[in-house]
């Protein structure tokens, strides 16, 4: 497939992105008290990682980090092949009470955080849930909003927006590929 | 994977680890604080029961509802199949009453796979134990329960050495056994009496013995097999009790084994005959646990065949 893609944020972005939702994170929590990340599996459990780290880095304290698959709280299961189950690890101290933050590369129809809401009152109830995301390109479909977002990135429904991250990719950027007018994907 | 599942050779090696780490998983949510997930919400899945069973059928009605789907129960005993009806016109019945799976248990070889290429139901057909022939969800279930004592959970079972003891030749779970652990790679050896051997059985890719005892020190996981008097028409062996001396497992036999070994049978056991109660019960023994896995096993099977769109609905 030749079709043009178009680097919207490179390594270094990223990296200032995060370090700056882990301060905000931070800010809005008034500290760590409490304070649980849970990434989506694949790229967003690696981008918690992160987070975990960057606050590390600032409050000196490791904060509890895991990992949430949607898959079985989906509501498109029906609608395509059936997916492999992604990993659900929750930290031993569990999520009851806890101030969650759901953490995702990008948001778009809301449906994946539903789901991952679905999943999580299937293991406890956090006394708060937050999101954070990498990008958020648009195109809701549900009343749901992210509390942190690293970039804005207006999008064309017929646009693919590509999260790559050197976890699993090999390297970071997110890049936009696809025209608003060619329709081309 | 196919829509089917109705032997284990159906099976390639990513499908069977594909089942077994989707089994990992939902054994993690099932033993944790989750019971119930929705994911086949509105799914209705049938028991198709034309012979007795225990595990099987509770285990697979257990996985099942604990996915939300609607659970049907059918025993021939007590439903129009005492009075003659066909497996034809009972397969017609539940495709009239939207069966997605028909989980299916026969006395005859080859039902379960009858009725999956009739065309007399829509919905996917999973074999649960035809007659002498196969009984895939057991041995997906075995070999889930060996990659857990002996593989840390991961990967394929290569290398380790299975050893399969009893009455092979009236035993579905041997034959699901041989066909999956070869194609995860393990070591199978079968040993029964002579007499006890199937037909053919050079052909399957294992090794054969009639000598336990020159087998069970290099064993990691023995498989006992019920010696099933049910289906035995004639003298395959002299006595109980010579059987039980050559190729039953006692006290004494259980201790030859390392440490580590496992020890596994897929129930109902005859006490006393192909296994002692010191063994059944021993500490090597992870029978209880091949039960507690068989209703994870089961989840992943009902998940993967239903879980997602039917053919039929993609190309909608």
């Amino acid at each position: 497939m030749d079709v043009a893609q178009r680097e919207v944020l490179d390594s270094g972005d990223i990296n200032r992105a995060l370090s700056r939702i882990a301060h905000e994170i931070l800010e809005k929590n008034k500290g760590v008290q409490d304070l649980v990340l849970l990434g989506i599996p694949t790229r967003g459990a690696h981008i918690a990682q992160r987070l975990a780290r960057a606050i590390a880095d600032i409050e000196g304290i490791a904060i509890p980090v895991g990992t949430i698959d949607v898959t079985l709280h989906r509501d498109d299961l029906r609608s395509r092949p059936t997916r492999a189950l992604l990993p659900t690890v929750i930290p031993t101290s569990g999520i009851d009470g806890k101030k969650v933050v759901l953490i995702d590369d990008v948001l778009f129809s809301g449906r994946t955080i539903r789901a991952a809401l679905d999943a999580m009152g299937e293991l406890g109830r956090p006394s708060q849930v937050q999101l954070a995301v990498l990008v958020d390109r648009g195109h809701r479909e549900l009343p749901i909003r992210a509390d942190y977002v690293g970039k804005n990135l207006p999008t064309s429904l017929k646009e693919h927006v590509r999260v790559s991250i050197m976890e699993t990719d090999g390297s970071d950027s997110v890049s936009i590929s696809g025209t608003p007018t060619s329709g081309a994907e | 994977m196919k829509r089917h599942l109705l032997s284990a050779s159906d099976l390639n090696v990513d499908d069977a680890i594909l089942i077994l780490d989707t089994a990992e998983e939902l054994a993690k949510l099932v033993d944790g604080p989750v019971k119930k997930l929705p994911t086949l919400r509105g799914r209705t899945v049938v028991n198709l029961f034309y012979e007795d069973s225990t595990r099987t059928r509770i285990s697979f009605e257990a996985a099942a509802k604990r996915l939300s789907a609607d659970v049907i129960n059918f025993t021939a005993k007590g439903s129009s199949v005492s009075k003659g009806e066909s497996l034809k016109d009972t397969a017609l019945t539940l495709q009239a009453m939207g069966a997605d799976a028909v989980i299916v248990r026969h006395s005859a070889s080859g039902a379960a796979h009858q009725l999956a290429a009739s065309g007399w139901i829509a919905g996917s057909v999973i074999n649960a134990g035809d007659g002498t022939h196969e009984h895939p969800s057991q041995a997906l279930l075995d070999a889930f329960t060996m990659r857990r004592h002996l593989r840390g959970s991961k990967g394929d079972l290569a290398g380790v050495r299975v050893t399969i003891v009893g009455d092979v030749l009236h035993s579905r779970v041997a034959r699901s056994n041989v066909l999956l652990l070869a194609t995860l790679g393990a070591e199978v050896t079968l040993v029964a009496p002579p007499t006890l051997m199937p037909f053919g059985v050079e052909q399957w890719p294992c090794e054969i013995s009639y000598d336990l005892d020159r087998v069970l020190p290099r064993t990691e996981a023995l498989m006992m097999l019920r010696v099933q008097g049910e289906r035995m028409n004639n003298a395959f062996f002299p006595s109980m009790r010579e059987y039980s001396r050559g190729y039953g497992l006692d006290d004494k036999r259980a201790s030859a084994l390392s440490p580590e070994a496992i020890v596994m049978h897929p129930g109902p056991m005859n006490r006393g005959l192909e296994i002692s109660a010191g063994a059944a019960d021993g500490l090597r023994s992870v029978i209880v646990e091949q039960v507690a896995n068989g209703v994870s096993v089961r989840m992943a099977i009902l998940y993967l065949l239903l879980g997602g769109a039917f053919v039929e609905e993609v190309s909608l």
